[in-house]
């Protein structure tokens, strides 16, 4: 069986779902990571945008050979892209995921 | 703007460019015609069944997202302006991180095809599924009109063919054969188009890296010193900001405000947001994600070596000089690295990445006009509407790709990175708050949302029209009038910021609160509680 967004069957009470200390934990726990790390991202890259718009001096420093800072800052911003995808991806997969399967487990029955 | 009667590209054989595209197109077509075999519902038409796994839908995800823009674009902008044409590439990678975190699970779990289910889980059906639609189909109009322009930019460079008429038959040859991939192959065909090209694509983009590092020693810095050596006066700046938009006070600005439109775009672009419901599960979409987020970086790492290979191999001179300016700077590496085979190849798979661009917006602005207008405002709904739904979605793909074809033939001297802006500036403008709202703000409602889209579009465009990319600048759409009042050629530092205190201003102002329905798509949302599951064949 397919099942539909529409939903079959008996709904579930959404708000007493929604008031269980189980799905408050998943919320809360998801919220913990994703909105610090979203402010940490954007701040970073703010900082980045702003040095190579206001800061030229500095970005064109030369570090070694012709590698700049500027360079160097603009490499970081993809090394910390991959290092967050990672971070949230075990994060997500440990401490999210097994809360969520558990919940679903319980709403959707045992057909699943 | 670009000269179309310069003098073809030396060493450029048009006939082996157009031998290795047709080979391109029909090995495609031949996959996507096995690909379509078992296409029936509105789940195979619009999701390909959701049977896609994640490391497939994250490949496909990042042949949608390599546009022309990004590898002629970005390379080009790297080799004329140097550090500049950088941020377009982090810009356009850093986004992805919106997408990971914020969207792209919470947005499998509670859709089932287009933005208008998304917004439509707690609001008042109609209005806001015809916003959605709306915005949709102007995001995807604008960036359907780039890739066209762009097409009509590579035919002249790589096909030799320099008359008008002579590119518009191209074009709607292009045109065309997307729209034979989208109509017999639906999202199943269109995926795996995506899929091919942007092997390709990447393949070829690492090759031509490794060679430039190879003639380096592997070596960066001796790498910049060459590409400065080759740069004249103007060398010296390649390695430090500001050689583009570090003239005064308004051009910084300018680059601000292209920065937040490029990092708050992604996540609102429908074509990308369309394919989180081609997997199973939102455990896929967030793999799908990852791979993306893997392959788009490494792509924009391959960017920044070929943007100054080119700089030092080519020279900033013959770029300038050359038909489609700036914009040949990859090809023309391709040729001093490889000869006519090389560039050849490189041309294919640059038509490749307009012709599977364009079909992915096709499907999805289709998608959004059968399945939110023609369904559910149309006919409200009703049964009979949902078995002549993928009819409609054919009709309007063929439609859609008549205007695309017509669109990209009057758009064809346009600045190609201008439309390519403006899309993403709608799509942060009109899309992302009310996604945003919409998925974690529990008093948001219909009001705020129409407030948000309409709102949105309509001071982004406004804007626009009135910018210096329309007129009154040496490299504007129009020369001949000057009517600009907005000094930035890119609106989203102030229309994002507008659009989501619109959000807020026109929720505060209604009374409508619905908490127990919020409650249903916190629930769903992160649990992915009746998400509709992959097709059983």
């Amino acid at each position: 069986m397919t099942s539909d967004i529409d939903g079959h069957g008996p709904e579930p009470d959404w708000p007493q779902v929604y008031d269980s200390p189980e799905f408050q934990r998943l919320r809360r726990s998801f919220r913990r990571f994703v909105f610090p790390m979203t402010a940490l991202f954007l701040a970073w890259y703010a900082l980045y945008v702003l040095l190579a718009d206001y800061a030229h001096a500095f970005m064109a420093t030369k570090v070694a050979g012709n590698i700049t800072v500027g360079l160097i800052f603009g490499l970081l911003q993809f090394v910390s892209t991959f290092v967050i995808t990672g971070l949230y991806v075990r994060y997500a997969d440990r401490r999210l995921d097994p809360i969520a399967d558990d919940l679903r487990a319980q709403l959707e029955g045992p057909q699943r | 703007m670009i000269d179309y009667l310069a003098a073809d590209v030396e060493g450029s054989r048009p006939g082996l460019n157009i031998g290795i595209f047709a080979v391109f197109v029909v090995i495609t077509l031949v996959i996507v015609v096995r690909a379509s075999r078992d296409n029936r519902t509105a789940a195979d038409y619009y999701a390909a069944g959701r049977a896609f796994s994640g490391m497939q839908n994250g490949i496909a995800i990042s042949g949608d997202y390599l546009s022309a823009a990004s590898f002629l674009g970005i390379a080009g902008a790297i080799a004329l302006y140097g550090y500049d044409g950088f941020l377009y590439s982090i810009g356009f990678l850093v986004a992805w991180l919106v997408a990971l975190l914020l969207v792209a699970e919470l947005l499998r779990n509670t859709g089932k095809f287009t933005l208008g289910d998304v917004l439509a889980f707690r609001m008042r059906q109609r209005p806001v599924r015809a916003a959605a639609a709306t915005s949709t189909l102007a995001v995807s109009l604008f960036y359907l009109l780039a890739q066209m322009a762009g097409a009509g930019v590579l035919v002249s460079l790589l096909l030799g063919v320099s008359s008008g008429a002579g590119q518009n038959v191209v074009i709607a040859v292009v045109g065309a054969i997307m729209i034979v991939y989208v109509l017999v192959g639906g999202m199943k065909g269109t995926t795996w188009v995506q899929i091919v090209k942007a092997v390709l694509l990447i393949a070829a983009a690492a090759a031509m890296t490794v060679w430039v590092l190879a003639k380096y020693g592997l070596n960066l810095s001796s790498l910049l010193q060459d590409a400065v050596d080759h740069g004249g006066k103007a060398g010296e700046k390649l390695l430090a900001p500001g050689a583009k938009y570090g003239k005064n006070g308004t051009t910084k600005l300018d680059f601000l405000s292209l920065a937040l439109a490029l990092v708050l775009g992604t996540a609102g672009l429908p074509h990308v947001l369309m394919r989180f419901y081609t997997v199973p599960t939102a455990k896929d979409a967030r793999r799908s994600v990852v791979w993306a987020i893997g392959l788009i970086g490494v792509f924009y790492l391959f960017t920044l070596v070929l943007g100054y290979g080119a700089a030092a191999l080519v020279g900033p001179e013959k770029i300038a000089k050359a038909p489609g300016k700036e914009n040949a700077a990859a090809p023309l590496l391709a040729l001093e690295l490889g000869g006519p085979v090389l560039l050849g190849f490189v041309a294919a798979v640059a038509f490749a990445t307009i012709l599977a661009v364009v079909a992915g917006l096709t499907i999805t602005a289709s998608a959004s006009f059968a399945h939110d207008v023609y369904v559910n405002i149309i006919k409200r709904g009703s049964g009979d509407s949902k078995d002549s739904e993928v009819r409609v979605a054919r009709i309007t793909a063929v439609v859609i790709g008549a205007v695309a074809i017509v669109g990209g033939i009057l758009a064809k001297n346009q600045n190609v990175a201008f439309l390519v802006a403006l899309a993403f500036a709608v799509a942060a403008s009109a899309n992302l708050p009310t996604i945003l709202y919409s998925l974690f703000w529990r008093r948001f409602n219909t009001a705020g949302a129409l407030w948000s889209i309409y709102g949105g579009l309509a001071v982004t465009i406004v804007l626009i029209v009135f910018s210096p990319a329309v007129s009154g600048a040496p490299t504007a759409m129009i020369k001949s009038m000057d009517f600009h009042w907005f000094p930035l050629s890119n609106p989203g530092l102030v229309s994002i910021p507008i659009s989501f205190a619109l959000g807020w201003l026109g929720t505060v102002l209604s009374k409508e609160r619905d908490g127990a329905k919020y409650a249903e798509m916190q629930v769903r949302s992160l649990t992915g509680i009746g998400a509709e599951k992959a097709a059983q064949q």
